[in-house]
């Protein structure tokens, strides 16, 4: 699906609908034991621990621009606000995420060149 | 230092909510929603409370009046440089004065407004509480530090008397603190911030203690207060070298200005949910109506400054005024509980001295 038939799935809110992140914790209702598990998981990683809450929240509002979740944006924008994450740090974590992006998709103009190199005289 | 108004009060700007039964109408469901929450009074039934009732009185709250010289945008007392009107006069002051010293359990007297420095009895009566012994708080905005030449010796006052500071800085950039109180408030706070400072505020003298509150620039709750102190100290200090002793994180309740805001930003509905949602009944014990009495500028008593300001009297048969003070009939109240209730025992609780649980 091209990101224009997402937008438009969500203006006509009929796709994406916020109020279905609340509902993620129903997904344990139809396979429990791995439900369960992620959702520990995730517990876990989210903790303070080598890295802050906070520095988390400012990876995963990158990661989720990067992977391009509606969900996860709203989440992790409510977050890094509510751990006092400035603005401009929150634009830059999103700019990383683009950077990132943008270079992954660059570094193929390095096969690009040797492909042309190979079949060109 | 010139501060621009973000707002104009509710009563200056002729609102509904300017009325009080039209925000408890709002709160109640009866405006905008269908009544789709449990009330409050109902939910603390959970917690094992049938009623909620007060404890020792410990903390006697004035608020001297509802002037200022910021217009906040999340304000629940609606203050502002047009409130002139409600303001506390000097013998209401001395009746408060006599209660104070006639009740022992009182260890605290809690000055809030309004800036109340702007009242003209502040430093006077400030005097007469440290006189008798009695602890003196006064929640302080910082600005009117410096907002002119006759409060630029605030802080040699306040260290005279051992005043404990409590003020509010949502924030420590200027962006974000600016959009809730009125721009040039950040630098203006930082300035004063630096004059407490160099008094010997916020640093290692016990009786010199400058705490400092945060609440949320928007419709979402507080973080856990050790995390946000932890991280506006590290800020304030490397980028302004400013210490201070604690910060208290607030959650705003929705009443007043901050319901203005939430009802035109179409946050109102969710920001309940939010509040009822991280409803946590450890909270219940130790809510500060419990041990507090909240007087305003006319003289009459309040479980707290929240119900002060939605004109909640205390619930006694007598003794709802300074002229009627009975410490036995103020012990058998049940306090008066309603909606926005739910600001307080939100995720760890909020009270006048930030968390609770
Ligand atoms: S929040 Fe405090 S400083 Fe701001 S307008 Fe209200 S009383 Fe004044
Ligand atoms: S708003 Fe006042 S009465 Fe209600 S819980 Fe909070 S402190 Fe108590």
């Amino acid at each position: 699906m091209t990101n224009n038939v997402n937008l438009r799935k969500m203006a006509d809110n009929s796709y994406f609908k916020p109020e279905d992140l609340k509902k993620f914790g129903d997904i344990t209702k139809w396979q429990e034991t791995l439900g369960k598990k992620f959702f520990e998981y995730y517990g876990e990683v989210f903790k303070e621990g080598a890295l802050t809450a906070r520095e988390k929240a400012l990876i995963a509002l990158a990661v989720s621009h990067a992977v391009q979740c509606p969900y996860c944006i709203d989440a992790y924008t409510n977050t890094c606000v509510t751990k006092g994450a400035e603005e401009e740090e929150m634009m830059e974590a999103v700019h990383v995420a683009a950077a990132i992006k943008s270079g992954a998709t660059l570094v193929y103009g390095v096969q690009m060149m040797n492909h042309n190199n190979k079949i060109s005289m | 230092m010139a501060i621009k108004q973000k707002t104009k009060s509710l009563k200056a700007r002729g609102e509904d909510l300017s009325n009080t039964f039209f925000q408890l109408d709002v709160l109640n469901g009866k405006q905008v929603t269908d009544a789709k929450f449990t009330p409050f009074a109902k939910k603390i039934g959970e917690a094992g409370f049938t009623t909620l009732t007060p404890t020792t009185l410990e903390i006697f709250q004035l608020n001297i009046g509802k002037l200022c010289n910021q217009t906040c945008t999340h304000c629940h007392v609606d203050a502002g440089p047009d409130r002139k009107e409600e303001n506390m006069d000097k013998a209401t002051l001395e009746k408060c004065l006599k209660i104070i010293a006639s009740v022992p359990s009182i260890h605290t007297v809690d000055i809030t407004g309004g800036a109340p420095e702007m009242n003209a009895h502040f430093r006077w009566f400030v005097e007469e509480c440290s006189k008798l012994g009695k602890k003196v708080i006064n929640r302080c905005n910082l600005t009117i530090i410096v907002a002119n030449k006759k409060y630029f010796d605030l802080p040699e006052f306040f260290a005279k008397h051992k005043v404990h500071i409590i003020s509010s800085l949502p924030y420590f950039s200027e962006g974000k603190t600016d959009s809730q109180r009125g721009d040039g408030v950040f630098q203006a706070s930082i300035k004063a911030l630096k004059m407490l400072n160099e008094v010997g505020y916020g640093k290692e003298d016990p009786d010199l203690v400058l705490d400092l509150v945060y609440n949320p620039n928007g419709a979402f709750l507080p973080d856990d207060q050790a995390s946000l102190e932890k991280l506006f100290k590290r800020k304030l200090s490397t980028k302004f070298g400013i210490s201070f002793n604690m910060l208290f994180a607030i959650t705003n309740l929705p009443i007043s200005r901050f319901l203005d805001y939430l009802l035109q930003s179409g946050n109102y509905e969710e920001y309940m949910e939010k509040l009822v949602n991280a409803y946590n009944p450890m909270t219940v014990q130790g809510l500060m109506c419990r041990n507090t009495i909240s007087v305003s500028w006319d003289g009459y008593l309040h479980d707290c400054d929240f119900n002060q300001m939605l004109e909640l009297k205390v619930a006694t048969n007598g003794s709802q005024h300074l002229d009627d003070f009975d410490l036995e009939k103020l012990k058998n109240r049940n306090i008066v509980l309603n909606q926005h209730c739910y600001g307080c025992t939100a995720g760890a609780g909020s009270s006048c001295g930030g968390e609770i649980a």
